[in-house]
């Protein structure tokens, strides 16, 4: 394995929006496995942070502890990356959003990160709607300890060196869902063609988007009899439909058979175009979409795809009522009242 | 029999039930001896509950201005059956009880000793009002009343007060000043003349005002231009972030757009109100959490981060009686350890300790500035009787030209000027190095935050030298914080004495009382005020110009003078511990009683028979 990342590319790489190259989107190499679903989704992220023109200086990267919150190193390498401490990625991102508001937050944890030692500020950060992409690389197992199951991991799902899980598991989708998340979607790692439209409607969205992806852990949990391996997801994934996602300047020219297509549009204006499998499925009833994941669960499917979302969402800056100029460009004279409130209070106070 | 005479130099307690609306005529008595310019020093002892336990509001008058807790009763107004038998017994021979007569008193509860003055409190409710609501509230402002008659107080001082609390609320004002009427009028035609103590008009305040620390540092966190708090609710805390939202809420709103500019996060615990806290900070706004010790555990990890990621915070702990949950409506300074060191690996913190609730505000102005200069958390030590009670404090004050000092940070052109940037480079010789604010430039400045080592260039690297290299910069960092914190208060021009006394916090009010005692009785102690950490040198040059230095503390273990032997490596033979950790503040009388123990063979009787004598 070679720690050099060569800088030769394609002289006529093709150019977004703002004249870069998707090597402006890149990171460090990856020092995760050969063949790890997360560098599959540093992957999608950089395609569809490219694809949407997002300046790269202004997002945020915000990771917890684990293999997947390696991973911000491995993309978006001209922004500010903070690797936190474990499970407590959601209230650095919290902060850092509280300060501006105006860039664009990446949160990236794994299952353990998130459903155990961080399950606490996740459910808060998802109950409060704070404006942030929240993904996580859902693999079922502990890698960087070198494979013990996590809370995700299924009853009877067997890892490399363990026996079979005995704790029910705990299904993010449904427990974001269940917290009033405006924004949820499953996908699988080796689907980049339904992750990258998911990314790019997730950073459009104003609240907190989460992505469970599932991510197979190559070295530790892709045997036979695990159910976050890359055979039993392809074997089992059921997608609730196609989604395309189509940014506020573009004009929608796909043509779709009416009666299938759903638009959801987003606060910047841009379209989320939805092509649904199933004509009952609708992404903006949460009902629908409970019935729906039940549908898939007793059949034992594992069912991706958008299947959450609430156009109408007021992220967190909106509830609370704060400036619209970020807080921390705010200087002295919009900050501090000076002597003479001072004045006021102390006679108040005699 | 005898009976206490003093004019404006006594304690008063009241004794109360919890929830009764007890709080705010014990306050109005409080605030109208302040407004007759005579120095005054309440303390609440409550308990932790919201509703029908027993809970005191001790205040004590002294014109001279000595504000610690004296011990004593002098004066008891008991209107708690409950607690009735132990208030009994706290009053000082030749002192007063005051009780409601509705109800004959229980024969146990007389003492031949104190003088008893009933007043028929439930009597005079049921038949002045009807709702049962009024006749707990204002049986409450009727011993207000009474106790102005029997002090021989300005009774237009306290309409005054009235007519002030009630601004806006204007049918509220006639229905109280006739309660202290009610209680006034009973106390001149039964009790003329049986009390003898008095508060007499003094101009002994000047333009001070009456403040609770945890408002003051909330104040102090507006004018700081804190725009980020993140909190979770803790005792003795929660009246700092409360500050900060009343504060915030009138001068804090933009007049264009009727929003915030401000964000208040309620966090689901304490581990996430420091996280919230260091994100913001890293994205360069000014934030801040407020806790007491069970928060400061739980956010060591988090603090470790931030002292070797180089992210400022400021965190407020209000301390309270630990450990564990402890006695967490009652003071102590037991957090000084845990705070100077928080976290694991080595790690050592910027520690700030207020005594006044003037330093509260002024400290927690300056904490945003030395977080931000040193980029490294910082931890103000305030506590329960600091935070939760009103103290007389200097007027507060706010220089307009103050520019905020938002330390070492490169911008975009910054950035185009310097060349390649690193962001643990010690570019300027005192170990603090430039960060950027993530979004700054489109290709240059930004970098990996991480609690994982790394070299200047804020890359990963498991090279030891690389590390070791890290780890002595971030101690001269502390070297120069060390010019930076504020500097200690000597309390003498020049040290005479061989011995010394060390004090920090709220127990300098009982400190200087005590060594004006103890000069009274002959023995001279020089004095000295720790106001933060790291130690500056007049620390060490205070300690190495005495033979020995006595070192008060309100905790059990004597965690300052730890500190000092640790961080000092001085002998500890010369470090005399005086120590009070009972919950209560910090008596002058327990100090000098313990310097004394040290200077045998100088047994002081007192001579003068005044009010809080014989607790001596």
């Amino acid at each position: 394995m070679t720690y050099i990342k060569p800088s030769f590319r394609h002289p006529e790489l093709p150019v977004n929006d703002l004249g870069y190259t998707k090597k402006a989107y890149e990171g460090a190499i990856s020092t995760l496995c050969a063949g790890c679903g997360h560098d599959s989704i540093s992957g999608a992220i950089i395609q569809a942070c490219f694809e949407l023109s997002i300046e790269p200086h202004r997002v945020a990267k915000l990771s917890g502890i684990g293999c997947s919150s390696k991973t911000p190193t491995y993309f978006l390498g001209n922004s500010h990356g903070f690797n936190s401490v474990h499970g407590r990625m959601p209230s650095i991102a919290t902060g850092a959003n509280m300060a501006n508001r105006d860039m664009i937050y990446i949160g990236v944890s794994g299952d353990g990160d998130t459903a155990s030692i961080g399950m606490g500020q996740f459910v808060h950060a998802v109950r409060r709607n704070l404006n942030m992409m929240y993904v996580v690389e859902n693999n079922g197992c502990y890698g960087l300890t070198k494979g013990q199951d996590s809370a995700t991991a299924d009853i009877g799902s067997q890892t490399k060196s363990g026996a079979p899980n005995l704790y029910e598991p705990i299904d993010l989708v449904t427990l974001a869902l269940d917290l009033g998340a405006t924004f949820v979607a499953r996908s699988f790692s080796g689907d980049k063609e339904q992750l990258v439209p998911l990314i790019k409607a997730a950073l459009s969205h104003r609240g907190f988007a989460f992505i469970d992806v599932i991510s197979p852990c190559v070295t530790f949990n892709n045997t036979g009899k695990s159910t976050k391996s890359y055979d039993f997801v392809r074997e089992h994934i059921e997608a609730t439909g196609k989604m395309d996602f189509v940014p506020m300047k573009e004009e929608i020219t796909t043509e779709y058979e009416p009666g299938n297509a759903q638009d959801v549009t987003m606060h910047d204006g841009s379209v989320m175009r939805f092509l649904k499998l199933d004509q009952e499925f609708d992404p903006t009833d949460r009902r629908a979409t409970y019935n729906a994941l039940q549908d898939a669960k007793e059949k034992g499917d594992i069912l991706t795809g958008l299947l959450y979302v609430d156009p109408a969402s007021q992220e967190l800056h909106e509830v609370i009522q704060t400036s619209q100029k970020p807080l921390r460009t705010l200087t002295e004279s919009e900050l501090c009242p000076g002597q003479k409130a001072l004045d006021a209070i102390n006679a108040g106070l005699r | 029999m005898r009976r206490i005479d003093s004019v404006n130099d006594f304690v008063i307690k009241f004794a109360n039930v919890n929830g009764t609306g007890s709080a705010s005529a014990n306050n109005m008595f409080a605030k109208a001896v302040f407004r007759m310019g005579v120095p005054v020093s309440p303390k609440n002892i409550f308990p932790s509950n919201i509703q029908g336990l027993p809970t005191w509001y001790e205040v004590r008058v002294n014109e001279k201005g000595y504000l610690g807790r004296r011990g004593g009763v002098d004066f008891m107004v008991c209107v708690n059956p409950q607690s009735m038998a132990k208030d009994v017994q706290e009053v000082l021979p030749g002192g007063y009880f005051l009780y409601d007569n509705t109800k004959q008193l229980d024969l146990r509860y007389v003492r031949q000793d104190v003088n008893y003055i009933g007043i028929p409190l439930t009597d005079i409710c049921l038949r002045e009002y009807t709702d049962p609501r009024k006749r707990q509230l204002f049986k409450n402002i009727i011993y207000v009343g009474a106790l102005a008659s029997l002090f021989k107080m300005d009774f237009a001082v306290l309409k005054n007060l009235v007519s002030d609390q009630f601004e806006g609320k204007e049918k509220l004002i006639a229905p109280n000043i006739h309660a202290l009427e009610l209680g006034y009028q009973y106390v001149e035609t039964h009790y003329p003349d049986v009390c003898g103590i008095r508060v007499e008009t003094r101009d002994n305040v000047g333009d001070r005002i009456l403040l609770d620390g945890n408002t003051a540092t909330g104040l102090g966190a507006v004018y700081g231009g804190a725009t980020v708090a993140a909190w979770y609710p803790i005792t003795p805390s929660t009246s700092v972030v409360e500050g900060f939202e009343k504060y915030a809420g009138r001068l804090r709103i933009d007049p264009a757009t009727g929003r915030k500019n401000f964000a208040i996060i309620q966090a689901e615990d304490e581990l996430a109100a420091i996280g919230m806290v260091i994100g913001a900070a890293w994205n360069g706004a000014r934030s801040f959490t407020a806790t007491s010790g069970p928060g400061v555990s739980l956010m060591n990890e988090f603090l470790g981060l931030a002292y070797f990621a180089e992210v400022p915070a400021v965190l407020i702990d209000v301390q309270r009686t630990g450990p564990s949950t402890g006695m967490p409506t009652r003071t102590q300074q037991s957090d000084i350890l845990i705070s100077a060191y928080a976290s694991h690996g080595d790690t050592k913190h910027v520690l700030l300790i207020p005594s006044t609730p003037h330093e509260c505000f002024t400290m927690t102005a300056d904490a945003f500035d030395l977080a931000e200069r040193l980029q490294t958390p910082v931890i103000m030590l305030t506590d329960l009787d600091l935070g939760m009670n009103d103290h007389m404090t200097e007027a507060l004050s706010w220089d307009d030209s103050r520019q905020y000092d938002r330390g070492k940070v490169y911008t975009a052109e910054d950035l185009d000027r310097i060349g390649r940037f690193g962001r643990y480079l010690d570019s300027d010789g005192d170990g603090i190095p430039y960060r950027t604010y993530p979004g700054t430039h489109p290709t240059k400045g930004s970098f990996f935050t991480r609690g994982t080592s790394r070299d200047e260039y804020a890359a990963y690297t498991e090279d030891g030298t690389v590390y070791a290299r890290n780890m002595d910069r971030l101690l001269k960092k502390w070297d120069t914080a060390k010019t930076l914190v504020p500097a200690p208060v000597l309390h003498q021009d020049r040290n005479d004495s061989k011995y010394g006394i060390i004090f920090y916090g709220t127990s300098q009010f009982s400190v200087l009382e005590a060594c004006d005692g103890l000069l009274e009785e002959g023995i001279a102690l020089d004095a000295m005020r720790i106001r933060s950490f790291p130690f500056s040198n007049t620390v060490r040059d205070f300690i190495d110009s005495h033979e020995a230095v006595f070192v008060v503390e309100q905790n059990r273990d004597g965690q300052m003078r730890t500190l000092l032997i640790n961080e000092l490596g001085l002998s500890p033979d010369r470090l005399i511990p005086v120590l009070n950790y009972d919950g209560m503040p910090i008596t002058a009388t327990w100090v000098k009683s313990k310097v004394r123990e040290r200077f045998p063979g100088h047994n002081v009787t007192t001579l003068h028979a005044k009010a809080g004598e014989s607790i001596e």
